[in-house]
């Protein structure tokens, strides 16, 4: 009874309800309370930590952290070497990733990753209803009612931090007798076995790495070639670390990585048989295996959020969101975490922002739940003020600098409005997409963006009242430092008429 | 709109663009491209933005804008962004949704390898394009 007692956030009506104890509801929470917003926060799992408590399998996390970096922890500007602490404002929550690691690697183990989310918890002192499952939602009037295990929650907003996290297998015929990534067993499991994966992106590249030195023969098939991360400039394909299955393949080591799509499974013998059509030509191709592994992804589970009017897109089932990541069809829906990724941002040159990892997400979190407080509790932000000597100088030190410009590049910028009344406002920052297709003030915002060439450095747009943004690219700079002569010209003239008009 | 693998191959096939390919064809470019949603009001394509991909429609509505006038309506099946990735310069229209718009992208440095990959694609984009072309002249004339 007593454990019973301390659970926190009774069923009840609160103003914001959050689902999920991962990395992104853990964030909005946080936030949430910084602004002194009433809100509860349930979750299904016993513990801190989203998918962190089970995956990835093997190996380790693809986020790094770099214990030694050229700027202090405590510094703002460490989160760009730390991909997996979550943000504080407070200096002993901040950066608490580097102290978990035993040395061995910048990438965190799994259980690693999970202490650092337990640890933020503790720090913080955040608290969340563990054990309790959103099951259902529905209206009344203004409000939603989340059903839980535990009773009903009544709120005005609700957030949901679920994760992609349900397992997905496609609808093509036999994929029940093939085993999904999320359930994959100890590697010694899969001594001398044909494995064949399905899927060629990180996780089935995770699994054939990990299972190499256990299995006899392994078959990587999808319908396109796999993409590397070391071409696409971006997290956006097979990272470098699972890359040994492919030079595995070219030295005829027992792997085979298909382009082919999957036609069909059947049981063959005491194993199965998959028939896979070539990409090329088109051609049939049977091959037998003691295991299939379906490596085919996760959907977002939504629950009856469709039924809402929660309108969802894609194989993933992902939410069609506005930039600010509420829903685009409920508003006062919300979404925290790697659900994110459901916003395209600007993805220029095709390349994706970070949303789905967490050094993406914990930004977007931020971001979002400041645009909550806006909109729905009436909160503003502080705006300081800045000087119009000074915005050319801040403008290129956050290009440079700045982790939420570096972690999600054409995506987040830091906004500087330039009002003829107010001055020059530090506006923080915000969702770039939004930012260059609102007309409606003088405004200057500042980002990072990688070219087709993997060229990186800074984008300014530049907003006049009632007119849409114009791009301006500036120069890339060898270490990245963008302070240089060229660029405090441009920007200056640039800025010239704009911030005239500010300082008057 | 949610749909399963099986579906997204099945609407694609009913779409001009890919006519002409086969379905391990269609399969692959379910794969290659992805998949995204825009609100309402929101701009695709940017007038002088660089970096743009190549679109095409599966559902919802978009305008094409040039200085904020309105040209023309894209629907489902049609395709955009293909002009400035050719060319490579930056669009020099807008295109802005009018409804919720679901659509398969396909980064711009990666257009011209599917375009080679798929010369059936490449075909009925061209057809597509000639059609915009005797469009314009006869509007001209």
């Amino acid at each position: 009874m007593a454990e019973l007692a301390e659970r926190p956030f009774p069923v009840g009506d609160y103003p914001v309800v959050v689902v999920g104890s991962g990395p992104g509801g853990l964030q909005a929470s946080y936030f949430l309370r910084r602004l002194g917003i009433d809100h509860a926060v349930i979750s299904a799992d016993p513990a801190p930590g989203g998918m962190f408590r089970r995956f990835p399998f093997f190996q380790r996390l693809l986020s790094w952290t770099k214990p030694f970096a050229p700027v202090p922890r405590e510094d703002r500007y460490y989160e760009w070497y730390d991909w997996n602490s979550l943000l504080a404002d407070e200096a002993g929550a901040r950066a608490i990733m580097p102290d978990l690691m035993d040395g061995t690697s910048s990438f965190p183990s799994r259980p690693e990753m999970e202490r650092n989310l337990a640890t933020f918890v503790e720090r913080t002192g955040l608290r969340v209803r563990y054990d309790c499952r959103w099951e259902s939602t529905r209206r009344d009037g203004e409000r939603f009612v989340l059903t839980t295990s535990d009773g009903e929650y009544r709120c005005a907003v609700a957030i949901f931090a679920v994760g992609i996290a349900e397992p997905y297998k496609p609808d093509t015929p036999g994929f029940d007798l093939a085993a999904h990534y999320a359930d994959t067993r100890a590697a010694e499991s899969y001594a001398g076995k044909r494995l064949f994966i399905v899927g060629k992106e990180n996780s089935g590249f995770e699994l054939a790495t990990g299972l190499l030195q256990w299995a006899q023969r392994i078959v990587l098939a999808s319908p396109r070639p796999a993409k590397l991360s070391v071409n696409t400039h971006s997290l956006l394909g097979v990272r470098a670390r699972y890359v040994q299955p492919f030079e595995d393949q070219n030295l005829g080591g027992g792997v085979f990585i298909l382009n082919a799509s999957i036609d069909r499974i059947e049981r063959a013998g005491d194993g199965y048989r998959v028939f896979c059509l070539r990409s090329e030509g088109g051609t049939e191709l049977a091959i037998d295996a003691d295991e299939v592994i379906a490596a085919t992804g996760f959907v977002c589970p939504l629950r009856d959020l469709p039924e809402l009017g929660v309108s969802v897109f894609g194989r993933s089932q992902l939410p069609a969101m506005t930039n600010y990541w509420e829903s685009a069809s409920v508003p006062g829906v919300y979404f925290a975490g790697t659900i994110g990724q459901g916003v395209a941002g600007m993805k220029k040159y095709g390349l994706p922002a970070n949303s789905g990892a967490v050094h993406g997400a914990r930004y977007n979190a931020r971001t979002m739940v400041y645009e909550v407080a806006r909109r729905h509790f009436g909160i503003e932000l502080p705006r300081a003020q800045v000087k119009a000597d000074q915005l050319v100088d801040v403008l290129l030190s956050e290009a440079t600098r700045s982790p939420e410009l570096w972690n999600q590049k054409s995506y987040l910028a830091r906004a500087f409005s330039l009002d003829a009344g107010e001055g020059i406002r530090d506006e923080g920052i915000v969702p770039l997409a939004q930012f260059v297709d609102e007309e409606e003030q003088a405004a200057v915002a500042i980002t990072v963006e990688t070219d087709d060439t993997g060229d990186i450095h800074p984008a300014v747009y530049v907003r006049e009242q009632g007119r849409p943004a114009v791009e301006t690219l500036l120069e890339s700079h060898p270490l990245h430092d963008f302070h240089t002569v060229d660029n405090r010209a441009r920007l200056a003239s640039l800025l010239s008429g704009a911030t005239a008009g500010a300082v008057r | 709109m949610a749909m399963t693998q099986q579906e997204l191959v099945d609407m694609l096939s009913s779409l001009t663009l890919f006519a002409d390919l086969s379905r391990p064809q269609l399969e692959q470019v379910a794969h290659k491209m992805t998949e995204e949603s825009y609100p309402v009001g929101q701009r695709i394509l940017r007038q002088g933005f660089t970096g743009t991909g190549f679109y095409v429609i599966l559902d919802g509505e978009v305008a094409v804008k040039i200085d904020g006038d309105e040209r023309a309506k894209l629907g489902k099946g049609d395709f955009f962004g293909e002009m400035s990735i050719l060319l490579g310069e930056p669009p020099v229209a807008d295109i802005v949704t009018l409804r919720q718009l679901h659509v398969l992208h396909l980064g711009g440095p990666e257009l011209e390898g599917f375009l080679r990959d798929h010369p059936q694609v490449m075909f009925r984009m061209l057809k597509a394009i000639a059609m915009r072309l005797r469009n314009a002249s006869r509007w001209r004339s």
